[in-house]
């Protein structure tokens, strides 16, 4: 047998590269004028499966639940090695919170069937809950490890995994099926590879059903090519399973009672000689404000 | 951090005007491959979006992943240790990141699992390399090797070879320098006999060999006994055994992550590439035209990268109250450089551009040998526009290079010359530009043909002929003058019919080819973009100051220089 993998991403606001107002009046986010990108710790969770495919063989299937401009993180998957991947779509999911979330996610694995490992980025940017890959975990009724910064070994049985806790590290072994949530110092997620960012640059997306069977685009040419995904396979609330009330805003508990909009302006400069007296001094100052430390 | 590419107004100036339509169709053979290979293109469109996307990758991992390794690389640089060379970590980790995105076969065909990309892409890629690490330039640069044995190897050894190269499996090296062969490369001695077994052996010390520790070299080697020059070389690829001893490596002045080799033959089995005696007069011409056109390419891109650090430097320093680059003295340098790289980039693409359109027909008629009687004319053409444009471009591109880094460290001024700051890595750097694969002196010899028998200013009668400049009359009547002061220049110095004369000109006749050929692309440039126009005229002012003090100087038949030789020199 072959290891299963499935990785959770997210397509998220770009918040490290604002330009313009990135909060409405409202205090809600301005989600038009924010480009986005492939959530970083997602990022980090397809290349660590990515390397445990190096190592032990097996498949890669990304699935992401997004309006369908989040096909884009699916490309991006696939430029970067992901062997399948599945968009989850549909208005019904609209305003989910992370209880929903886990839930759809849940549901849309439990239909792609067997897996031995999950791997979920730690969180997203956009909220910074880290809620959602414990949470589909827990729905799933399996292990989970979360906080990897490194995998120590990995087999088609077991994986040992080395995990950030508050005041250090842990190590711990587990039998698959699992789910890890990976940190964003456990690698440097690889660059999109150019053959497939050509070949995948233009594959489209198409809802299917659960009587749907993939078929892989093969190459009737003299030259072998590994065959390729000919689109991206789309699923909705019915063809999950999923109990629509269960999904978006219906199944979410969450409520915002407030959001408060803090500009922070700077007010002070402080210029620190750059010596090691300067230096050190500058370090004490900063851990006497509890700032680091 | 950014990515290289996509912080480019220049470079994405050229990808988006640049004409490559006749490239494209003969570097994917009329788009043969649609049906067979998912990650060919369409059409030109498909094509040209391809190119783009390879570049953004190229771009991000030289901005984001290679940049920042540079500093370590150049502090460790390559070391050797028990006869084993081994690179600076940074630089493992830049090969195998190059070689997972599949960028080390980019002009590979994509039978052999390469992307196929034409040379111009390559240029462009080669040129963000460098800026990022130009001693990284010489492990991703050298993939001109499988780009030889495709060019001139059986079919046999394109299968052998060239999927290895693809994949990052082997890196390359071409080994033509000896002790006794640098600039002159008829002298070389070492030697290739054929064992009792019929197989080819080689012998000998190899001098001054980037990576000559790769696992995949082309030697170049006296096969035919007895003989003296030229004919007698062929070359060899030859795959690293027991057999080869590296010696030492140099200690350099700049491009530390780059292993410069000495390495011994002792009867090493090697295998011939092509035919015999053919060595040096047609493959490696072949492949050290193609190696020039990479030197070029990472000339820019130090340039490129020094002067961004002088401009982001001269914003932020500030002296008498304000930033320097406020004071005309910098200004005038920054605009300068940044004028002169982008000259350089115009001259880079056009050469490019050329060399894949002698290459692409050259490739149609192998294919296609029904094509001969229609394309041999055009393959005449474009091989004659590439053997002058190549030594001129070169020799621009690494002077501009050096005088770029020059000026960029003067902005620093003191910091510029401690290590704190990235711009001595890169003033050093660039000194090896104009040396290594043909000094600019040697390239002055490779260009003056071309420059005295018209073919440059034949290429500039297409120009005038294809292009409609009648948007920018005034600018383009500057370059027709500058062309008729070469004209003039080149007659009078044909007219005197005296070798001295000619040879001590020749350097000076060259230098005002390649303003006056820059000239016209800068021309061409400026009727697709208003700023353009602002970099031709600056250009343009001074390129008529230098071509006025030639004009001068040659015509005043004043040898001076020559003549007092003895007395000057003692």
């Amino acid at each position: 047998m072959s290891l299963k993998m499935i990785v959770t991403v997210k397509q998220v606001p770009d918040t490290h590269n604002i330009v313009g107002d990135a909060m409405k009046p409202d205090g809600t986010v301005n989600r038009a004028v924010l480009p986005t990108i492939f959530n970083p710790e997602d990022l980090n969770a397809l290349e660590e499966a990515l390397s445990i495919k190096e190592t032990v063989g097996g498949s890669i299937t990304v699935i992401t639940m997004g309006p369908p401009k989040a096909v884009e993180v699916l490309k991006e998957s696939l430029y970067r090695g992901a062997d399948d991947v599945v968009l989850i779509s549909d208005r019904k999911f609209a305003g989910a919170d992370t209880l929903a979330t886990s839930y759809a996610l849940k549901c849309a694995i439990e239909k792609l069937g067997d897996y031995d490992l999950v791997l979920c980025g730690r969180q997203a940017i956009d909220g910074d809950t880290a809620q959602v890959g414990p949470q589909i975990a827990e729905k799933l009724g399996i292990n989970q490890i979360t906080g990897l910064v490194s995998v120590l070994a990995a087999s088609k049985k077991s994986i040992t995994i080395k995990r950030q806790v508050d005041d250090g590290f842990e190590i711990v072994r587990s039998k698959y099926p699992l789910l890890v949530t990976v940190n964003s110092t456990a690698n440097e997620p690889r660059s999109p590879r150019a053959k497939r960012v050509m070949a995948y640059k233009n594959i489209d997306r198409k809802f299917c059903d659960e009587s749907y069977v993939e078929s892989y685009l093969g190459t009737d040419g003299a030259q072998p090519s590994p065959s390729i995904l000919s689109h991206i396979r789309e699923w909705n609330v019915e063809s999950i399973g999923a109990d629509a009330l269960q999904c978006g805003l219906s199944g979410s508990p969450t409520k915002v009672k407030k959001v408060q909009n803090i500009v922070l302006t700077t007010s002070d400069v402080k210029q620190v000689p750059n010596t090691d007296v300067g230096i050190s001094e500058f370090m004490r100052e900063l851990m006497d404000e509890h700032i680091i430390g | 951090m950014s990515n290289f590419y996509n912080d480019n107004d220049d470079i994405l100036f050229h990808m988006k005007h640049m004409d490559l339509k006749r490239v494209v169709d003969l570097k994917e053979d009329y788009f043969a491959q649609k049906q067979t290979h998912p990650e060919a293109p369409l059409d030109y469109e498909d094509a040209l979006d391809n190119y783009s996307r390879v570049l953004e990758i190229v771009g991000e991992i030289s901005g984001e992943f290679v940049a920042p390794r540079a500093p370590e690389v150049d502090i460790h640089g390559a070391t050797f240790k028990n006869g084993e060379v081994h690179y600076a970590k940074g630089t493992y980790e830049a090969i195998d990141r190059l070689a997972k995105a599949d960028l080390m076969g980019f002009t590979i065909p994509r039978n052999y699992g390469g992307i196929n990309m034409p040379k111009t892409v390559y240029s462009a890629a080669t040129e963000m390399i460098s800026r990022a690490d130009a001693s990284l330039m010489n492990v991703f640069g050298l993939q001109e090797i499988g780009d030889t044995i495709l060019k001139f190897g059986s079919d046999d050894q394109k299968q052998r070879y060239l999927p290895r190269f693809c994949s990052g499996e082997v890196l390359g090296s071409m080994a033509l320098t000896e002790p006794d062969a640098g600039s002159d490369l008829q002298s070389v001695m070492l030697k290739a006999f054929l064992d009792d077994d019929g197989n080819w052996r080689l012998n000998g010390v190899k001098r001054f060999i980037t990576n000559g520790n790769a696992k995949v070299s082309l030697v170049m080697a006296r096969s035919e006994e007895g003989s003296k020059d030229g004919r007698g070389i062929s070359l060899f690829i030859y795959e690293r055994d027991e057999h080869m001893k590296i010696r030492r490596i140099e200690h350099k002045l700049g491009i530390h992550g780059s292993p410069t080799c000495e390495i011994q033959f002792n009867d090493a089995p090697a295998e011939l590439l092509g035919r015999r005696r053919m060595g040096l007069i047609k493959y490696t011409m072949s492949l050290m035209n193609g190696a020039r056109l990479g030197v070029s390419a990472q000339a820019v891109g130090i340039a490129e990268a020094a002067y961004r650090e002088a401009d982001k430097y001269s914003q932020e320093r500030v002296q008498f109250k304000k930033p320097i680059r406020k004071f005309t003295a910098i200004s005038e340098m920054l605009s300068g450089m940044r004028v002169h790289i982008e000259a350089g980039r115009t001259l880079l693409y056009e050469t490019s551009k050329i060399v894949d359109l002698k290459e692409g027909i050259e490739e149609r008629i192998e294919h296609h040998p029904e094509t001969k009687a229609d394309l041999s004319d055009d393959l005449k053409r474009y091989s004659k526009y590439a053997a002058s444009f190549t030594p001129l471009l070169k020799f621009y591109t690494t002077e501009m290079c050096n005088q770029v880094c020059y000026d960029a460290l003067q902005i620093h001024g003191g910091v510029g010359f401690t290590t704190e700051f990235n711009i001595e890595r890169h003033y050093r750097d660039a000194r090896i530009t104009n040396i290594y694969e043909g000094t600019t002196q040697l390239q002055v010899v490779a260009a003056i043909g071309g420059v005295t028998s018209g073919t440059i200013t034949s290429r500039l009668s297409e120009y005038e002929n294809d292009f409609d400049f009648s948007g920018i009359s005034e600018l383009f009547e500057t370059a027709k003058r500058f062309r008729t002061h070469l004209e003039v220049v080149v007659a009078h110095v044909k007219e005197k019919n005296d070798a001295r004369f000619s040879e001590f000109h020749a350097r000076r006749l060259v230098d005002i080819a390649a303003y006056t050929v820059i000239s016209y692309l800068l021309c061409m440039d400026a009727t697709k973009s208003d700023r353009k126009k602002k970099v031709a005229q600056a250009f343009l002012v001074e390129a008529n100051h230098k071509i006025q003090a030639v004009f001068d100087y040659v015509t005043s038949d004043d040898l001076s220089c020559l003549d007092s030789f003895d007395e000057i020199i003692g």
